[in-house]
């Protein structure tokens, strides 16, 4: 008896150990998780920013203030101190999103969530991401002064993640139970092409060669033409490129492959996007030019920027980082201020490979059998084996689609080009930015960046404003690129680079201020090819009619733009939609919501129920536009809306406005009123469920954590106004990210904010302390410190020694 | 309360404090063990004892780190769970899990002292 009972009782010790030990499905192992001496509740505290640090390798004292908004500001003697204190006090505010990211970017994440990620990380890996950073890496490597602050970096996270216990590690790794892993130069490798994937990863080459196959060139080029019939470009009209000495490729007879395809990768948001503005001194109220920035990009939390102030004798700079990264991003320093928006160009493009046969290691160029490699790409994966993909490369790049992922013939695949692979050194430009004293400095700092392009606004203290899309561009034949090209004709290759110097910039110009959007870069007087692949075409004019509006602008005014919610889009056809629509086919309920919409002021305020009504009927208009673009067979992809109102204000009765469904031959009026219908019962349920359909409740504007949005550590519901393609770019998972104003006064006035907070653990009361500020449209002054013996506005001091 | 017990509970909790600076969590589950052999117990006081020595132990050690800071963590946690957002519930459910653990644990340990002495 007594030894069935020990059995008896050994069995139940160790399934109780094991089931609190152990993750089980989501739930964290519970034990260790909630385990008062080492587990989760130790996080529950705000990080020590007090004290001496002994770090391994400084050459000297590092001092770092914080100030209010727990921002570090950083003091070193020189740079490879300061690039490694940089390293250290990001690891120790954002270790587990630095990670995370970067783990995201190589295709990695099965390791720490298992297989759920399988087909992300297969996709990630097919992209190149890897490859890409790896050639990135090398390049970079190969400049010894930026090798030396790489490394420099990489022992700061290291000093940081060496100095954890289990006890210590960020709440995250205690969630998925796992642990930190070492920093390498790759990884901010992997972080640069992560933001190059986000901002340079987009095309349609290949939906649009399903609708050019579909609808044929006419109809297709009416759809998506090269320029829109309005254009407020970057780069002011009346601008003169004579000085361009070097022409466009010259277009190749030939023909380009119509496949059919049915599925491609994930494409980054379009949402991703930006404002950036400078006023000159002569447009500013009080003489000084004034520059402003928000990169709208996804609202996350941990945010995805980090604010500083970087160092040493000879140089400081104050503005948002980004972990993972070297210097400051988008920011100023005593001399001049800079900041960036996407610059959207089409640098990925889609080759049709034919194999000589199933073996695939060779492949048909130029009328010759060139070879193939192979990249073998192991995927680790939480609790399960490890999966090897194998990714075919040309010299196009990866062949990404195959008879292995997402396409079926063993003998053809489609290889990508892209600029995020060829490799650059794209971490020394904002290094040097961070230098800069003039306009010199700043158009010598930018000539090596290659991807993600930019639009790098400026201003100085000596009074200089200018804006230089920057980024390495294919010099394309017209048309290069838009569609699936044939990766057999030497002739559909890239032929060559668009010179940095005719890079299309302006500097001072007449207008007295320079601004981007996103829109389109240049207008069709530029000589090389840009066509409209996905650029913005609303918040840029809201933008320049704001700044041609009067003759001196304020920081109030640039705080003011900021906010504006003017909706220039709906501005542009709910007008039309209210006086073309036989209001006589409305119920009384619809009736009372077309009056509601009517009244409207065409501001998307918090309070309004306006703008609810305006998205509500508007999407459902759109998508009854292009019912004929409802296919299982292909994939294809939708005009852009100012495309779409430009037809059913233009070509009301076009076949397009036609509902296939139906025996009736709709127009576009018709589909006004059924479109309304619908939105109407739409909000009706909708209110409903969850009572008033004012813009803030139906909008839902949130910041999602990394980790699938964890609603513990998200904030929902925030009053914020806006929307995509207003300024003020809110919508519900995406805006402005970092909000920055600089007068250049000497020193410069800065003011910035970000839907976050600077602690990326949820256990801080910094964690997610800017936010209601940010939502309100509220700034921080930011303390920009002159000395390193300053004191005022500071919330404590931490020295970082080196260790004997 | 017997003299018994309130040894056995004694031992327990001074014993979890200090192998917990040394072992990972399942030092409540050694603690439970050890103090079960030497102190054995009658019937559900095997279990109970040590059981409420680490529900003590590990909630108000909880209770002092999170209210420190507010509770900021444990609403979220409890958010997570889901425990309603309540902090006091996820310090509950902290002591009830060291407890649990340090009880069946304890309940082996007196197994191999019968074991041993019979």
């Amino acid at each position: 008896m007594k030894y069935i009972k020990l059995i008896a009782t050994l069995v139940l010790t160790i399934v109780v150990f094991y089931c609190l030990n152990t993750k089980l499905g989501s739930v964290p192992p519970i034990g260790k998780f909630l385990d008062p001496v080492a587990g989760v509740w130790q996080n529950d505290t705000d990080e020590i920013i007090d004290g001496n640090v002994l770090i391994e390798g400084l050459s000297a004292s590092v001092t770092i203030h914080y100030d209010e908004q727990f921002i570090p500001h950083i003091f070193a003697e020189n740079d490879a101190d300061l690039y490694k204190a940089q390293g250290y006090i990001t690891a120790k505010h954002r270790l587990w999103q630095m990670e995370f990211q970067t783990h995201a970017a190589a295709g990695r994440l099965s390791e720490i969530v298992g297989e759920s990620a399988l087909n992300y990380d297969r996709q990630e890996r097919r992209r190149g991401m890897g490859f890409g950073a790896e050639k990135a890496l090398e390049v970079m490597l190969d400049d010894p002064e930026i090798s030396i602050y790489l490394e420099a970096y990489r022992d700061g996270v290291n000093s940081y993640i060496n100095s954890l216990d289990i006890k210590s590690y960020p709440v995250e790794y205690k969630l998925l139970d796992y642990k930190p892993e070492a920093w390498t130069t790759k990884k901010t490798a992997l972080l640069l092409m992560y933001m190059t994937k986000m901002l340079a990863g987009g095309d349609e080459d290949l939906e649009y060669t399903n609708l050019l196959r579909k609808f044929g060139k006419d109809r297709f080029d009416l759809l998506f033409p090269d320029f829109f019939d309005v254009n407020d470009p970057i780069i002011p009209k009346e601008t003169d490129w004579s000085y361009i000495n070097v022409d466009r490729t010259k277009t190749p007879q030939s023909e380009l492959p119509l496949d059919t395809i049915r599925e491609t990768i994930q494409k980054p948001n379009p949402d991703n996007g930006s404002n950036n503005w400078a006023v000159s001194g002569a447009k500013s109220t009080t003489g000084n030019p004034i520059l402003a920035n928000d990169p709208h990009l996804g609202l996350n939390l941990p945010s995805i920027w980090f604010v500083m102030q970087l160092s040493t004798p000879e140089h400081t700079a104050m503005g948002a980082t980004l972990p993972g990264a070297l210097g400051v991003i988008s920011g100023f320093n005593n001399h001049i201020a800079w900041g960036e928006t996407n610059a959207t160009r089409d640098v990925l493009d889609w080759y049709k490979i034919e194999f000589k046969d199933a073996s695939r290691t060779q492949y048909k160029h130029d009328n010759q059998w060139k070879n193939t490699s192979v990249r073998v790409e192991k995927i680790k994966v939480k609790g399960a084996a490890t999966v090897v993909d194998s990714v075919i490369y040309t010299h196009h790049g990866p062949v990404t689609y195959d008879h292995t992922f997402k396409s079926d013939n063993p003998k053809a695949g489609y290889a990508m080009q892209w600029i995020g692979l060829i490799g650059g050194n794209n971490q020394l430009p904002f290094l040097a930015l961070n230098k800069s004293k003039n306009y010199e400095d700043y158009v010598n700092a930018l000539k090596t960046y290659t991807a993600p392009a930019q639009n790098f606004v400026f201003a100085s203290t000596e009074g200089d404003i200018a804006i230089w899309i920057q980024g390495l561009f294919p010099n394309k034949w017209k048309g290069q690129g838009k569609f699936l090209m044939d990766g057999t004709n030497p002739e559909h290759d890239w032929q060559s680079f668009i010179p940095q110097e005719f890079n299309a910039h302006v500097k001072n110009p007449e207008r007295g201020f320079v601004s981007s959007a996103n829109q389109h870069p240049v207008d069709e007087n530029y000589p090389f090819y840009v066509f409209n692949d996905g650029y913005e075409t609303y918040r840029n004019r809201v933008i320049n009619d704001f700044f041609k509006s009067k003759e001196k602008f304020s920081i109030d005014d640039f705080k003011d733009l900021h906010n504006n919610n003017y909706n220039l889009k709906a501005a542009e056809l709910l007008p039309h939609m209210i006086t073309s629509m036989d209001i006589s086919l409305l119920t009384s309920e619809e009736l009372e919501i077309y009056n509601q919409v009517k009244s409207w002021d065409l501001n998307n305020d918090i309070d309004q129920i306006g703008p609810s009504i305006w998205t509500a009927w508007w999407s459902k208009l759109y998508n009854m536009i292009w019912d004929e673009f409802d296919s299982e067979d292909e994939l294809l992809v939708t005009p852009y809306a100012y495309q779409a109102i430009y037809l059913l204000k233009n070509h009301p009765e076009d076949s397009f406005m036609d509902i296939l469904d139906t025996p009736e031959k709709e127009t576009a009026n018709d589909l006004f009123v059924l479109a309304f219908k619908e939105a109407a019962k739409t909000l009706t349920d909708w209110k409903a469920k969850n009572g008033d359909y004012n813009w803030q409740a139906y909008k839902g504007t949130r910041v999602g954590h990394l980790l699938q949005a964890l609603p513990a550590f998200s904030r929902f519901d925030l009053p914020i106004g806006g929307d995509r393609n207003i300024v003020n770019a809110t919508s519900s998972t995406h805006g402005p990210s970092w909000r920055m104003i600089v007068e250049m006064s000497s020193p410069p006035k800065a003011l910035g904010i970000y839907p976050g907070g600077q602690s990326g653990n949820p256990g801080s009361k910094y964690y997610d302390n800017m936010i209601d500020d940010w939502a309100a449209g509220r700034y921080y002054e930011l303390n920009f410190m002159q000395h390193v013996n300053s004191t005022s506005g500071l919330i404590s001091t931490q020295t970082l020694n080196p260790s004997k | 309360m017997s003299k018994q017990n309130i040894i056995n509970f004694v031992v327990t909790l001074l014993l979890a404090l200090i192998l917990s600076q040394f072992l990972p969590w399942w030092s409540v589950m050694v603690a439970g063990f050890v103090s079960a052999l030497f102190f054995s117990l009658k019937k559900v006081a095997v279990f109970l004892v040590p059981f409420l020595a680490i529900l003590v132990f590990w909630s108000v050690h909880a209770f002092i780190i999170s209210s420190g800071n507010d509770f900021t963590l444990a609403k979220k946690i409890a958010v997570l769970l889901p425990l309603g957002g309540s902090p006091y519930l996820l310090i509950l459910i902290t002591g009830l899990v060291g407890g649990l653990a340090a009880g069946i644990a304890a309940l082996l340990g007196k197994q191999c002292s019968v074991l041993v002495k019979g």
